[in-house]
């Protein structure tokens, strides 16, 4: 955190000063480390053992807050006796269909649950977990002892019975004398009195088993009741500027603004089944179709109305997984049927996996336009790529048709940012930008311009939704500038009739009578005043600065926050009160704007035959979830099981200690001759563990530090991190060369010797990691080798992340070869070196 | 007891660059999620500083040395200023007038949008796509403008539209 968010950091230490325990869990030795009270060197790859470890000794051990678990998560509820654990299947769970690699995911619902509306359309998708609201139910029976074999509570502690400390130091390789200090340093800092936060970044999600690992994270937490408490909680330590926004308002493929899911083809025929299928039967998300038919009215304006499913008809249908990975691979393919790709502020070509099948991708495509500050690689991959400097690939014969939009920079336009905390903060522009740079609201807005002209005479009924798109937004400067603030007014909402601004999203309707775009920012414009540029001094206000830009959502700042109070709605401590419930004024209050209906207190039960938020009981804490309750075991939503388990990566130096299965029998695999594979453990050819990351002085693929020379000078060169005993071993020197290689490619580096990077010692077993950041290209004013080269096409079966964080490599001394080894050109690398069970998840389109 | 001498008569004329400024625009970070605040300082509609904003509870006034560096990021003589063209197998950049790019990129929206269209699936139940074109979006695009993105976008039948934040 100190390396790549140093200013949020600050707080870190704050706290430090205040008596807080700072704990550093990372495979390398850092400035966080270096200030911190522990750093736990990791095996890159092994964090579920390690939780799962946590979690076992929070439960055997009876640190768990009872009463935040008995009321707050579902803990008593009993699952089905079909139900098996990975215990009992030596690494799967009841319901896997080899046949299809893929879970049915019958056995793991709640006993006696109804079967979900959606239950049927959720297995062709990757996308966003619990995106099928429908298909969660509530559990029937309970058992508020704690005691029945089959309720969540027991089943979590079978499942983490053998994630010992012993364990812990096999797998992730950390000593027992360490394991024992960070589970009793959170054990004592969590409680009524007291909280323990978790941060995290990609070096959490960038896995294989990516979501698994932020969920054995809330598992721990819900245990020890640091969740919705000031304190508490779980951050994800974003990496770019407004990276949550872009999940908000998504460029993404599964969703629409405000997380509500893009339709499916043949399951979201209609509006009518889309919403059945996405609403909620109880909780906050039987809502939805407010917020879908407001959204709908916000891009067709009047040719949304009810007769039209509200212009429903206009959106795309997914058939499956079109995430990057799938439609880069597709690129690369040889029928691919994609003409035209849009680049717009991302390098692909140094930031995604496999450079070489991204480039090929870029080759194979009819037109591609990046917009970017700089030149960066992704827009000179047909004249500067490793294989055209090898001599494999000649730019003459490359077909593709490139533009290169220069872009305007924040300070040369206005706009949003939301942060990794969801607060939304304004950006005033300053100058106008040079020459032909222009901003992305821009270029879309005068694209969409030229596309309506183009179809405004067009008959064909595919077009009415362009010609039916609401776009009147006005323009002005010497550049005709679209209003960033009627863009945020339209995402805030209004109504139809008379426009006025509205305020809270509890004033959305379904009747078509409001407009919206974004549904968990209506607020930000509230009171047609631009509530995310406001900046009263943080020392002119509480704590919690509510009046410094605004917080999705209703200016919320920490989700969740019913769970501070007790069931009975008071403070679980003097200390750590946050949100309570005021008998007097009959009221929640606080410091915070309460996550909860205003004025429905602690003892409401919902009556029998309750409908849509009257189901939310007094003490529904998450209330986002139809029973209300914080999910220790999920039943619905994820693809790889119900709860976390230790897998090895998809190439890891050892063999998975604790069950027969080796990786994540749901991962996504692209196995071709462009993405070879390594032996799925102790590859002779790759015997060290590799993983990367990003140093203080670099952003990211570089297009916004590369071409700096502040920075540049600051981090002038491409290295890899390697330990002393390493060095030693292959005759590697401190400042000399050294080749690195997978069997994608092979990337050369300066070497840096450090005691940083350790070697970790597990049942005897000494295993090496290397560390590389990732920064680097061929272009900019320091250049070198980019890490991903060496980077396969693997992904989380949730979310399809890629898994960069911990892989296999080779190192050799010296320079590597100048006609290097690309992937693919090495004979007997496709399929030959496999030996994983045949349970894998293939991704293909389904039928169409 | 002597008081070491801190200040020069050359030092006592110096002024800081900021104090010229014609104004001071409030800003945020472009790098990282953590959201600092920025101040930019514009005299003669030129950026002259860019400085961590005191008044930001977040940041305090700091900025790393990535935003600290935001000043050579907007104002270094790496950007591109104009609209450049490889033509197909061409081996070198050209200038395009920017209006005339933005038409030929209208044009080969169209065209991809017509040649890959799809309506309807075996079942003959709708798609209204096309899977002719993808996007792939930084994280470090505004709000507003990954609103246009998918809502144009999306409008026109494309899915594989897709964003750093999976990444």
């Amino acid at each position: 955190m100190a390396e790549c968010h140093p200013v949020g950091f600050q707080w870190v230490m704050n706290a430090k000063r205040r008596g807080a325990t700072i704990i550093h869990v990372d495979p390398r030795f850092t400035r966080t480390s270096a200030v911190a009270d522990l750093h736990v060197p990791i095996r890159a790859g092994s964090d579920i053992a390690f939780l799962g470890g946590l979690i076992r000794y929070v439960l055997e051990n009876d640190c768990y807050f009872r009463e935040y678990v008995l009321s707050y998560t579902n803990a008593s509820a009993i699952v089905s006796d079909e139900f098996r654990d990975t215990e009992d299947l030596d690494g799967l769970f009841s319901g896997w269909e080899t046949e299809n690699g893929r879970y049915n995911i019958e056995s793991w619902q709640y006993k006696d649950a109804e079967k979900g509306r959606a239950a049927d359309s959720r297995e062709m998708f990757t996308g966003e977990a619990f995106s099928e609201r429908s298909t969660q139910h509530a559990a029937k029976h309970f058992d508020s002892t704690l005691q029945d074999p089959k309720c969540v509570f027991q089943i979590l502690k079978r499942h983490f019975q053998r994630y010992t400390p012993e364990m812990v130091e096999e797998i992730s390789g950390i000593p027992p004398e360490t394991f024992e200090k960070v589970a009793k340093a959170i054990c004592n800092n969590s409680g009524r009195e007291r909280t323990t936060a978790f941060c995290y970044s990609v070096g959490w999600t960038q896995h294989s088993v990516g979501v698994q690992y932020i969920r054995t994270a809330a598992i721990l937490q819900l245990l020890l009741g640091n969740i919705g408490r000031p304190g508490g909680g779980i951050m994800a330590l974003r990496g770019h500027a407004s990276i949550q926004g872009s999940t908000d308002i998504p460029t993404l493929y599964d969703l629409l603004p405000g997380y509500l899911p893009m339709p499916k083809a043949s399951h979201n025929t209609s509006f009518q089944e889309y919403c059945e299928k996405n609403s909620a039967t109880a909780g906050w998300w039987t809502e939805f179709p407010k917020y879908a038919v407001s959204l709908l009215k916000a891009w067709y304006g009047d040719a949304s109305y009810e007769g039209n499913g509200w212009g429903y008809d206009y959106l795309p249908h997914l058939t499956g997984d079109h995430s990057h990975m799938t439609t880069v691979a597709d690129m690369a393919g040889d029928a691919t049927g994609i003409k035209g790709y849009f680049v717009m502020g991302e390098n692909p070509t140094v930031g995604s996996m496999n450079g070489a099948l991204q480039r090929k991708g870029l080759r194979n495509l009819e037109w591609l336009v990046v917009r970017d500050l700089a030149m960066i690689e992704t827009a000179e991959f047909w004249r500067k790529a490793p294989e055209i400097e090898s001599g494999d690939i000649k730019t003459q014969d490359i077909a593709t048709e490139v533009f290169f939009f220069p872009a305007a920079a924040h300070t040369e336009k206005d706009g949003t940012f939301t942060n990794t905390q969801r607060l939304l903060q304004w950006h005033h522009k300053a100058v106008e930008p040079p020459g032909d740079c222009r901003s992305e609201l821009h270029f879309m807005y005068h694209l969409g311009q030229r596309l309506k002209a183009r179809y405004a005479e067009s008959t064909d009924p595919k077009d009415r939704g362009i010609q039916s798109l609401t776009w009147a937004y006005p323009t002005s400067g010497p550049n005709d500038d679209p209003s960033a603030e009627a863009v945020l007014r339209e995402i805030n909402g209004y109504e139809v009739r008379g426009g006025k601004v509205i305020p809270r999203f509890t004033e959305l309707k379904a009747d078509g009578s409001t407009a919206c775009g974004c549904w968990i920012y209506c607020g930000s414009y509230a009171d047609g005043i631009n509530q995310t540029a406001r900046r009263k001094p943080g020392d002119q206000q509480t704590w919690v600065a509510p009046e410094w830009g605004w917080a999705w959502p209703a200016n919320r700042r920490i989700l969740y926050n019913r769970a501070s109070a007790d069931p009975d709605g008071r403070p679980w401590s003097e200390r750590k009160k946050y949100v309570w419930w005021d008998e007097e004024k009959h009221e929640w209050t606080g410091e915070d704007v309460p996550d909860f209906p205003k004025d429905r207190p602690p003892s409401y039960r919902p009556p029998e035959g309750a409908k849509g938020t009257d189901t939310i009981a007094g003490d529904h804490a998450f209330m986002l979830n139809g029973d209300g309750k914080g999910v220790l075991y999920a039943p619905n939503g994820l693809k790889d099981g119900p709860l976390p388990t230790h897998y090895e990566p998809q190439e890891s130096p050892v063999q998975n200690a604790l069950y027969g299965q080796q990786c994540n029998p749901s991962r996504i695999e692209w196995d071709r001759k462009a993405n070879p594979y390594h032996k799925a453990w102790q590859d002779k050819r790759f015997p060290y563990a590799l993983t990367t990351y990003r140093i203080t002085e670099h952003h990211t693929a570089g297009g916004m530090s590369r071409w700096l020379a502040w920075l540049s000078e600051l981090q002038p060169e491409m290295f890899c991190e390697i330990s002393p005993e390493l060095a030693r071993e292959k005759g590697i020197e401190n400042g000399g060369w050294a080749t690195i290689s997978t069997a994608r490619g092979e990337i050369e580096s300066r070497v840096l010797v450090t005691e940083r990077l350790r070697p970790l010692r597990m049942k005897g077993r000494v295993i090496h990691q290397i560390g590389l950041p990732y920064h680097w290209g061929s272009e900019g004013l320091v250049r070198g080798d980019s890490a991903n080269e060496l980077i396969a096409f693997v992904g989380d079966p949730n979310v399809s992340i890629q898994e960069s964080k911990a892989l296999t490599c080779n190192i050799e001394p010296g320079r590597r070869t100048r006609s290097r080894l690309l992937a693919g050109r090495a004979p007997g690398f496709e399929g030959a070196w496999r030996d994983l069970p045949e349970a894998r998840n293939k991704p293909q389109r389904e039928e169409t | 007891m002597h008081a070491a001498r801190v200040s020069s008569e050359q030092s006592d004329r110096l002024q800081p660059r900021t104090l010229g400024a014609d104004r001071v625009v409030p800003s945020i970070c472009p790098y990282c999620a953590v959201g600092c605040g920025q101040q930019i300082y514009v005299k003669d509609e030129k950026i002259i500083n860019i400085d961590g904003d005191p008044n930001s509870p977040i940041s305090k006034g700091c900025l790393c040395p990535k935003g600290s560096a935001t000043f050579q990021l907007v104002t270094g003589s790496h950007r591109v200023r104009h609209v450049l063209y490889r033509r197909p197998f061409g081996t070198e950049w050209e200038r395009l007038p920017l209006e005339q790019a933005m038409d030929m990129v209208a044009d080969r929206v169209m065209r991809a949008r017509e040649l890959a269209w799809e309506e309807k699936n075996q079942k003959g139940d709708p798609l209204r796509r096309t899977m002719g074109m993808a996007h792939l979006g930084g994280a470090t695009l505004d709000n507003e403008e990954n609103y246009l993105i998918k809502k144009l976008f999306t409008t026109l039948g494309m899915v594989q539209i897709e964003n750093q934040a999976r990444i």
